[in-house]
């Protein structure tokens, strides 16, 4: 049986059929073909499928589409102005380099989004904690942390 | 994942009719360890009853001498919530310890204790500070609620409504984390509370459970001197990859210490 689900999705209104067993990442990714956002464990431990729901940092892969109906999701594909021009997170991680072979990015750059908002001028100790839930496996996290301690700086003082 | 039939009762009555009428139904709040578990196929439930759209039991207020926590309040909620920080601020610490950002924006209070995994972290915290489940049906004392390994007094078909906290003297909670999984090696809660001192620990044993030997010594002498020699009996405890039972039963007392250094 289908269930007809609605949702916003980087301020587009969208809708579909599903089973109840579909994960958001799946809709996400195999419905409304918004491929940024990855599948690395598909277990709650990496952090790739990080994506916000009303607002908040989630793991799109233990969550079901179902769940979503009525929210507002904003992916990766949705950071950036309509013009190109890059969040003041995505930025930062070209400016520091904080990424090596891209694929834990989406949910780095999500789940850094959350961190700056909740953490104004975060100090690396926060940072390194709250990225408790998003693992990379080549870039050692020096140049995710600077990257995020920079933009949560520039975020606070209004400079983006 | 096998499939199932999805529900979203508004009102905790219609879930539990759900829930009577659906034998293999499961109800789902923040589904932090049931979709994991159902990806798994340790479980393959029917009917899935999401308690999300049910208005009245997600929130803190103050009650009089107590804070009365919604089953569906999310461990972020409690753990940024003003009341919660001001009035146990050691709750709240409590809860912003467990797992990672993002499961702390869907897992909730009531979906953490009806699941009473051995390692999660409210267990010591409604135990340690004596708190109160309200159910559908009935009132559970913390101390009556833990039964086993995964196991409640929950009855089928009693859904948790709500946890009332009594607002202690005092509290701190310390825990060894485990690094890979955020779930506590050994967790400890000392409160002060008005029914004298509680020790609450978890992780340690197959569910969490109350140090009454350091209990007896806390309410005589509230200091880390009066614990130092209290070891809890090992055999009792878990034993398996991430820590032997003599090295949990001998964490239980360090961390019970720094708890009590803390004050």
């Amino acid at each position: 049986m289908l269930i007809n689900v609605n949702m916003t999705i980087n301020g587009k209104a969208v809708s579909g059929q599903v089973e109840a067993r579909t994960l958001l990442v799946e809709f996400i990714r195999d419905h409304q073909r918004l491929t940024g956002t990855h599948v690395g464990c598909d277990t709650t431990q990496c952090g790739c499928c990080t994506v916000h729901v009303d607002g908040k940092a989630v793991k799109s892969c233990t969550m079901l589409a179902v769940q979503a109906t009525g929210k507002s999701i904003i992916t990766i594909e949705g950071l950036a102005q309509p013009d190109g021009t890059l969040h003041p997170v995505q930025e930062a991680f070209r400016e520091h380099h904080g990424l090596q072979c891209g694929f834990c990015t989406p949910g780095m750059v999500m789940v850094g989004v959350d961190i700056c908002r909740r953490h104004p001028n975060a100090d690396e100790h926060t940072v390194r904690q709250e990225l408790e839930g998003n693992i990379c496996r080549c870039t050692g996290y020096q140049g995710i942390v600077e990257a995020i301690m920079d933009a949560s700086a520039k975020m606070a003082g209004g400079k983006a | 994942m096998e499939n199932f039939a999805y529900h979203t009762p508004a009102s905790v009555a219609d879930a539990a009719k759900l829930l009577d009428a659906h034998e293999d139904a499961k109800l789902m709040s923040g589904g932090m360890t049931l979709l994991p578990t159902l990806k798994q196929r340790l479980a393959a439930p029917s009917d899935l009853i999401d308690l999300a759209k049910i208005p009245d039991i997600k929130g803190v207020c103050r009650d009089g001498d107590e804070l009365v926590i919604g089953a569906m309040t999310t461990h972020a909620e409690v753990h940024e919530n003003a009341l919660v920080r001001e009035l146990i601020p050691g709750l709240a610490s409590l809860a912003g310890q467990i797992g990672d950002p993002a499961v702390r924006h869907r897992g909730t209070i009531g979906g953490s204790c009806a699941n009473a995994d051995p390692a999660a972290d409210y267990p010591a915290g409604t135990l340690g500070h004596g708190a109160t489940f309200v159910t559908n049906k009935r009132k559970i004392a913390a101390d009556d609620f833990f039964l086993g390994l995964f196991e409640t007094a929950l009855e089928p078909g009693e859904i948790i409504v709500g946890v009332r906290f009594p607002i202690p003297v005092w509290s701190h909670y310390q825990k060894l984390r485990h690094p890979a999984s955020g779930y506590a090696v050994v967790g400890v809660l000392v409160a002060q509370t008005k029914s004298g001192v509680h020790v609450a620990v978890t992780g340690a044993g197959p569910s969490a459970f109350r140090a009454t030997a350091m209990e007896e010594a806390l309410t005589k002498d509230f200091s880390v001197k009066a614990i130092e020699g209290i070891k809890i009996d090992a055999a009792d405890l878990n034993n398996d990859i991430h820590a032997s039972s003599d090295y949990r039963a001998h964490v239980v007392t360090v961390l019970a210490k720094r708890a009590v250094a803390a004050r």
